[in-house]
Formats: C-alpha cells, structure tokens, sequence
C-alpha cells in the first residue's frame, strides 16, 4: 500500500467497531482521583523549604570565607569580576568555536563587584570613624593604587591561610578595614537590605547579591552538602529527600560524560555549558519534529510496542 | 437572506472560521460518546489524567499567586498549598512522559497528526520551562543555588542577556503569566486536534488488506 494511501485511511473517519466512551465522566473520575492523589502526597510528605542563605548568615557561619571573599572582590579576582558578558567585559566568556555568543549579546547587566558588593554598601554603614576613614581613603586613590593594595592584601591573607590576624604589615592601603567593615555590616544584617535595594525603594532583581553569594566558598558548600551540584545530577536534584526536576535528566546527563566533564583544560570542557544548550536545544527541536526524522519515525513498526498497547484489538481482528 | 447578500457572507472571515470549524470540529467530535473499539488499553488514560493535575496545578497557583511568593513560608496553610502545587507538578510530569512515550510507540502522528504530535512536543518544552521558572521562584536555598548555576547556561549562548534567571521580579511575571498563557494555548490546541482528528488507528490496522474490514463496516457495540 501506498505510503498517500495509507495515510487517507489512517486519517479518515474510523467506520470501523466502536465502543461507549463517556468522556465528560472518564474527565470528572481523573479530576477527582488525581486530586484525592496529590492531597493524600501533599498531607503525608508536604514539600521542600530549605531556608534560603543570606549574608547575614554566610558572615556569621563563615566569617573567614566572607572576609576573604570581599577581598577578591576588592582585588578584580572574584568569579564574577572576571565573568565577562552579560556583567561586565572582564573575558571574552565561553565559546561554540568561532562564535562567542555571550559577548555577542553584550553586557546588559553591569556589575562593578567592587563598588556593587563592597564600596557603595559600605557608603550606608560608614558611621566608625575606620570604616569612614577607609572609604575616604580608598577614593581619593587611583585605580592602579587600589588595585595594588587589594592584590598585595589579597597574596598576604593567602600566606597567612585566610587568618587576617597573621597577615604581616605590607601596603594594603584601607583593604583590610574595608573587609572587616563589610563582615561587620552582613552580621548585623544590614548587607542583605542594602545590596537588594541599590539606592531604590523598589527592587525585586537579584542578580547582584547571587553573584556576590557565589563568589564565596560558604554557598558551594551548602549546595555541596544538598547533592545539588552540577557533577552529581545536582540539576535535577532537590534538597532533603524529594524528588526533584527529573525532568532535566538529559540536561543533567551530558555534565556527567566525557568530553563535557573534562575541565576547563579542555576546548569542549571549558564550554560545555555552551555546548550542552546547543545540543539540548537540538534535541527539543528533534522531539517536536521526530515524525519528519528517518530512521526514529519507523522504530514504533519496527519495535512492536504497539502489539501490547493494542493486543484487544488485534486479537479480536487476528492481526 | 438574498442569494447574493449569502454568497457576500460567505467571503467574511468570520463566515469562514465558522464554516471550518463546523465542517472539522462538529460538537460530536468535540463530546463523542463512541470511541473507536482499538481505545482499549490503560495508555489512553494518562493524556486525561496529565490534564487533570495540570488542573491542580493552575488551581493550587492561583492561590500561592493571590498570598504572594513568599507566604508559603510563614504559614502551615500556604506550606501545604505549596505541597499541592509540588505534587501536582510531579505527577503532571510522570503522566505527561508516560503519555508522550505511548503516543511514540503508537507513531501517533500517522494519518495526517503530524500538528497533534508538535503541538504535544511544543507542550512538553513550555512545560519544562514553565516547571524551572516555577523552581526559580520559590524564594529559598534551592531557588538561590538553582538561578546560580542556571545563569552559566543561558549566559553561554548569549539569551542570559534577556533571560535573567536571577532577576526574581521577571522569573515571577514569566512563571504566573506569559508561559501558563503559552502552555495552556498550547494545551488547548493540542486537545482541539486531537478531537478533530480522531485516535490514531492501530498500526497494521489497514495492511493485510484489513482495510476494507476496518472502515467500512461499521458494527455497533
């Protein structure tokens, strides 16, 4: 039979047998099943709410790792600072061969982590005579001059194992009253408010304070803890013990393998989140368009599934 | 009405949707109380039971919606409204899978399905994306850690310039509008087609010279 033939058949009204079929009623009965169902789940398990990190709380639980943190921010060195596109041009960000499509799109989300996350907050706490001193002393330097006392600061503190208390004198400038101003700020919560707000009475973007979040190491360690990282299925992971987006399983699956996994050594590695978006994109496209894909389109024929799903029918035809 | 005053009618736009959809979705079609004898099998349930949770997913969001982002996590209330809105999600997706990998082994787009198949794909990746943003809005320790890693994504390909997964105020308007309005039109379509178009007929229904059996003969229950 012809491929045309058969499909004006398979689309024609069905003249066949038929049975009663009640679909209001078969509606209704899922309805109330599916309701009962997720209010019976909903009562015994309830939901995941692990309490979100503030800075309050990374300063407190991780006073070093803060510390430390505001200094990489100080000194250019943070992940973020380096970023690239869409913060700041930084790098030239991660690549598809040729095409650079983050810097393409541009920096369309500024972020100067030195005077977002440290300076200007610093400008609503500057009430110790240190903190004012420090701030007044660090603008009226240039940036050359800033930088400097920031990266000797930022090698000291390394050598002494993030303790400040044994950092040995050296020209830091105000860097090591700057960093303790900011602890002192986050502990006492002011941080979280003023680094949401930027100046504004209203603001719901938080693109600023995550950044600053994951610059340290308290925040990688909290999703460490939680299975929620990219190298362990974190993508479709949920904290406590329930199920997460499964649904991201491919997604998640790619991080996993080789040469997506091989580091940032590595061309592919190094731009596998690139990569993996290209190929999940693909692969979206391909679900959509499976029927039109040779090959996938005939494994249903070629696989008889379909014997089981309607073995009634074909038992009574003898099919 | 004259003949001419009808025959002008019949060119307005109007006059066209209608003639289309009487002639392609009649109300018997759209309501049937027959289903072809081959609608047989437990597979045909999961399409009706993923709308079903879809149901208890809009309602249970409406209400998180109307008590604001935050609420679930002062009150014992909103928590379990919050749990509803979780497992609806969950069950909507184990039936929406199980009902996409059925219409696969069934190569449900046959005789001329090919939209009812894309517009269930299109379906499944709106809701994909409508469950993440729901993930980047429940305002705790997982939301945070999940805009964290998600920005490297989107940022590598250049949509982070727009898509902005840390911006709570744009995730929020995307999650309880713009892609609910995309999913639920999606849904509606793909639901239209499958009335209009019928249940696809089993393979091998029309080989063997079968076909004249089939549909021709109709035999009454």
């Amino acid at each position: 039979m012809r491929r045309q033939e058969l499909a004006e058949l398979e689309s024609a009204p069905w003249t066949g047998r038929t049975r009663r079929y009640d679909l209001v009623k078969e509606g209704v009965v899922a309805c109330l099943v599916i309701t009962v169902a997720v209010v019976a789940l909903a009562t015994f398990f309830g939901s995941p709410d692990d309490a979100q990190i503030t800075f309050k709380k990374w300063a407190i639980s991780a006073p070093s790792d803060f510390y430390t943190t505001t200094v990489h921010e100080l000194a250019g060195t943070s992940e973020s600072a380096g970023y690239g596109a869409p913060y700041n041009t930084a790098s030239v960000g991660v690549n598809l061969g040729p095409l650079y499509l983050a810097r393409l799109a541009g920096v369309t989300h500024p972020v100067d982590t030195v005077n977002d996350f440290v300076i200007r907050p610093l400008s609503a706490f500057n009430d110790t005579p240190k903190i004012a001193a420090g701030l007044a002393l660090w603008r009226s330097a240039d940036s050359k001059t800033q930088i400097d006392w920031a990266s000797n600061y930022e090698t000291a503190l390394a050598k002494a194992d993030q303790d400040p208390t044994k950092v040995s004198t050296g020209s830091y400038g105000p860097v090591p009253e700057l960093a303790s101003g900011l602890v002192a700020m986050a502990k006492s919560g002011l941080l979280d408010g003023v680094l949401l707000s930027q100046g504004n009475y209203f603001q719901n973007d938080n693109t600023k304070q995550t950044l600053f979040l994951g610059d340290g190491k308290y925040f990688n360690d909290q999703s460490t803890a939680a299975h929620l990282q990219g190298d362990t299925w974190g993508m479709m992971n949920e904290t406590g013990r329930y199920p997460g987006q499964a649904w991201l399983w491919l997604y998640s699956f790619w991080y996993q393998i080789s040469p997506f996994n091989n580091g940032d050594n590595h061309p592919i590695g190094a731009n596998a989140d690139a990569y993996i978006m290209v190929i999940m994109g693909l692969l979206s496209l391909g679900l959509v368009l499976m029927p039109l894909i040779p090959g996938v389109r005939s494994l249903p024929r070629k696989i008889p599934i379909h014997r089981l799903i309607w073995r009634h029918y074909y038992q009574e035809e003898n099919l | 009405m004259s003949n001419d005053l009808h025959d002008k009618n019949r060119e307005l736009w109007t006059a066209r949707l209608r003639k289309s959809w009487q002639k392609n979705l009649p109300i018997e079609k759209l309501l049937p109380d027959v289903q072809p004898a081959y609608v047989a099998s437990w597979i045909y349930t999961f399409g009706v039971a993923t709308l079903a949770s879809l149901g208890v997913i809009i309602f249970s969001g409406l209400i998180l919606a109307f008590e604001g982002p935050s609420w679930y996590h002062l009150s014992r209330a909103g928590h379990f409204v919050n749990s509803l809105h979780f497992w609806s999600v969950q069950l909507f997706f184990i039936f929406m899978v199980i009902h996409l990998w059925g219409k696969f082994w069934m190569a449900a787009w046959r005789g001329k399905r090919l939209m009812t198949w894309m517009t269930g794909g299109v379906a499944f990746v709106a809701s994909v994306a409508t469950a993440f943003t729901g993930y980047l809005v429940q305002t705790n320790f997982d939301s945070q850690w999940i805009s964290f890693e998600a920005k490297d994504g989107f940022n590598s390909v250049g949509i982070g310039a727009w898509f902005t997964v840390t911006n709570l105020g744009q995730q929020l308007l995307l999650h309880v509008a713009f892609l609910p309005m995309i999913l639920g039109l999606i849904t509606v379509i793909h639901v239209l087609l499958v009335r209009a178009k019928g249940v696809v007929p089993p393979i091998d229904a029309f080989d063997r010279g079968s076909a004249t059996t089939n549909n021709s003969e109709r035999r009454n229950p």
